[in-house]
């Protein structure tokens, strides 16, 4: 089993191996075997595409956190220019599961904030597996600040299992770190556009998540809870998660289709770690297309939107 | 009827329908010290153990009718029922989650917001009903809150809210998520005007409620010994793999961290909150 494939992608990995076989033949052979390879290729595709087309909130949740899923820096390196990365919370200590920094997107001066996971197993634990501590929110605070004072739009990606739940981060306030977040990104002077790049795990993503524009990765899943976890809380048992990604309306068509994000950018077919360099690309146009929607807006204006779009938030009846 | 009872004549026969037991509730256990109380002396107490002071847990109309002054109260958007956006359903159905949790509490939603005064001065205050699905914040929690907010700046008056929440409500999904965003932009607002905002943390605050609206206090207040957290311990054990601490994630654990300002006794609320919220507007002590 090639564990670089999901479950459900096992058709695919099998002829994939069985391409690579024959062309490893096909160098010492007589034979011409370039029209057998083109052909199964082709298969291949259509494969993906018709595995892609049809997949259930539970495959795209796992997609969302795959090994080769792109990550922040990995976008930053692809999208932007001239990246600063800035350190600290200036208080505790500087939490590696968030990275932050300026930088430039064609031509324009941006901050930069983003869950940051680990590919190795070394970094997977230097980063706590992208789950931020409140120093990493505290850090992400500061820097808004400072975007703020300098009239930088603010660019965060998310991508985290949730904030982290451990013994130092209820010491020294993890709850009021995501709030005062929530808090001051509500009326920060300055256009902020979140993305959801993988992994939108509740208030510890939400945490820099308060924004002018909302967009999601087609794969990304963004829910108030893991699968997982609300799977052994309501069904009493983790392995109902693919009932209760069903449940929860996690993916980016269905929080689309209930008006909670604003635009869903598109992958390359089989998802954005097939191919990075197309992935980034879509990320990096519907970014500018965002900037240049939010420039148009004076500061008070954007300002009073998105305190509207924040308090339309909600399903409810009756007055 | 067995033979026994056939045997004795009608006049002093008792139909065991209606014999009279202990009425139901009379005495209580208390939960922290194990004592055997009279419930009305609980109740006479606020539901603080006389013998160790013990906090138990009260619902949202006890908790605002213990605060607030006799009259003037006006109850805000007690009418927002939730729509059921996703038509959630696990084990159960979420509208029936929501109909048993309404009959239960008599309540519609797990937040109770009311105008009213304290010591004659004019406030918004809200109170979470834990009773009701855990007192989780979805969207009818997340749109009251932001009602009294929105009155507290129209009427120029401060804001108080009692918490007691598991956090966010799971059958509301992201709509539950974006309460927290919602409640914080709020208070952000209502900070602008210069208002007051005193939060009130009682056992338990954790999760979503905590991560948003309850920790943003000017004045951040606990009661005694109450659980308080972003995390539950149980999940927290889990990823750390040890045994947590006494006394984690307690009022007192979270004073000595710097989270919050003070513990106050419930039997002092009245006083203590009227005192504080009175210092923040410059006026004189009320008596």
């Amino acid at each position: 089993m090639n564990l670089n494939f999901l479950d459900f992608e096992q058709p695919i990995a099998e002829l994939q191996a069985k391409i690579e076989e024959l062309r490893l033949v096909g160098d010492d052979a007589e034979i011409n075997i370039q029209e057998e390879v083109e052909r199964l290729e082709g298969k291949s595709r259509s494969l993906t595409e018709s595995i892609f087309s049809k997949l259930n909130p539970w495959q795209i949740s796992q997609l969302s956190r795959h090994p080769l899923r792109p990550y922040t820096l990995d976008y930053i390196a692809h999208i932007f220019d001239d990246f600063e990365e800035l350190h600290g919370d200036r208080t505790f200590a500087d939490d590696p599961a968030i990275v932050a920094g300026m930088a430039r997107i064609d031509g324009r001066a941006v901050m930069l904030i983003g869950h940051q996971k680990g590919r190795d197993t070394k970094e997977k634990i230097h980063r706590n597996f992208g789950m931020p501590k409140p120093e990493g929110y505290r850090k992400a605070l500061r820097l808004m600040k400072t975007a703020e004072r300098f009239g930088l739009p603010v660019l965060t990606f998310i991508d985290t299992p949730g904030a982290y739940p451990g013994v130092g981060a209820e010491e020294r306030g993890q709850s009021e770190a995501i709030a005062r977040n929530l808090f001051e990104m509500a009326g920060l002077k300055t256009p902020v556009i979140a993305t959801v790049i993988g992994e939108g795990g509740s208030g510890g993503a939400l945490a820099i998540g308060v924004a002018d524009r909302v967009m999601m990765l087609q794969y990304g899943t963004y829910s108030v809870i893991s699968p997982e976890g609300c799977a052994s809380i309501l069904w009493k048992d983790a392995a109902k998660a693919p009932l209760a990604a069903e449940a929860m309306a996690i993916t980016a068509e269905q929080l689309k289709k209930q008006g909670l994000i604003d635009h869903i950018i598109p992958e390359p077919l089989g998802g954005a770690h097939r191919e990075v360099e197309a992935a980034a690309r879509n990320l990096k146009h519907a970014l500018i297309e965002a900037l240049d929607g939010l420039a148009q807006s004076p500061l008070d204006r954007l300002l009073e939107q998105r305190h509207e779009r924040l308090m339309a938030y909600g399903a409810f009846t009756g007055e | 009827m067995n033979w026994f009872d056939k045997l004795l004549p009608t006049r002093i026969r008792t139909d065991s329908s209606d014999k009279k037991g202990v009425p139901e509730g009379l005495w209580t256990k208390c939960p922290g010290c194990g004592a055997v109380l009279y419930r009305a002396e609980m109740e006479r107490n606020q539901d603080v153990c006389p013998k160790c002071d013990h906090h138990g847990r009260i619902g949202a109309r006890r908790r605002l009718d213990l605060f607030l002054d006799a009259e003037p109260r006006e109850e805000l958007a007690g009418n927002l029922q939730s729509s059921d956006p996703l038509k959630f359903k696990d084990s159960k159905k979420y509208k029936e989650r929501l109909s048993a949790a309404q009959k239960a509490t008599g309540e519609k939603d797990a937040l109770v917001v009311m105008r009213g005064q304290l010591k004659g001065m004019e406030l918004i205050a809200a109170a979470f009903e834990f009773k009701f699905m855990g007192g989780s914040m979805g969207s009818v929690v997340g749109e009251r809150f932001v009602r009294g907010v929105e009155a507290a700046i129209e009427h120029n008056c401060p804001m108080v809210c009692f918490s007691a929440s598991g956090g966010a409500r799971m059958q509301e999904s992201l709509f539950s998520l974006m309460q927290m965003a919602k409640t914080s932009a709020a208070l952000n607002r209502l900070a602008k005007r210069g208002l007051p905002f005193i939060s009130v943390m009682t056992d338990p605050t954790m999760g979503g409620v905590s991560a948003s609206l309850a920790m943003l206090g000017d004045v951040n207040v606990a009661e005694p010994n109450a659980l308080i957290g972003f995390a539950g311990p149980r999940v927290i054990e889990q990823t750390v793999r040890e045994k947590l601490p006494e006394g984690f994630q307690r009022s007192e654990f979270l004073i000595e961290h710097g989270a919050i300002d003070l513990i106050v006794d419930r039997r002092e609320m009245r006083d203590r909150l009227a005192n504080l919220i009175s210092l923040m507007a410059g006026r004189a002590r009320p008596v």
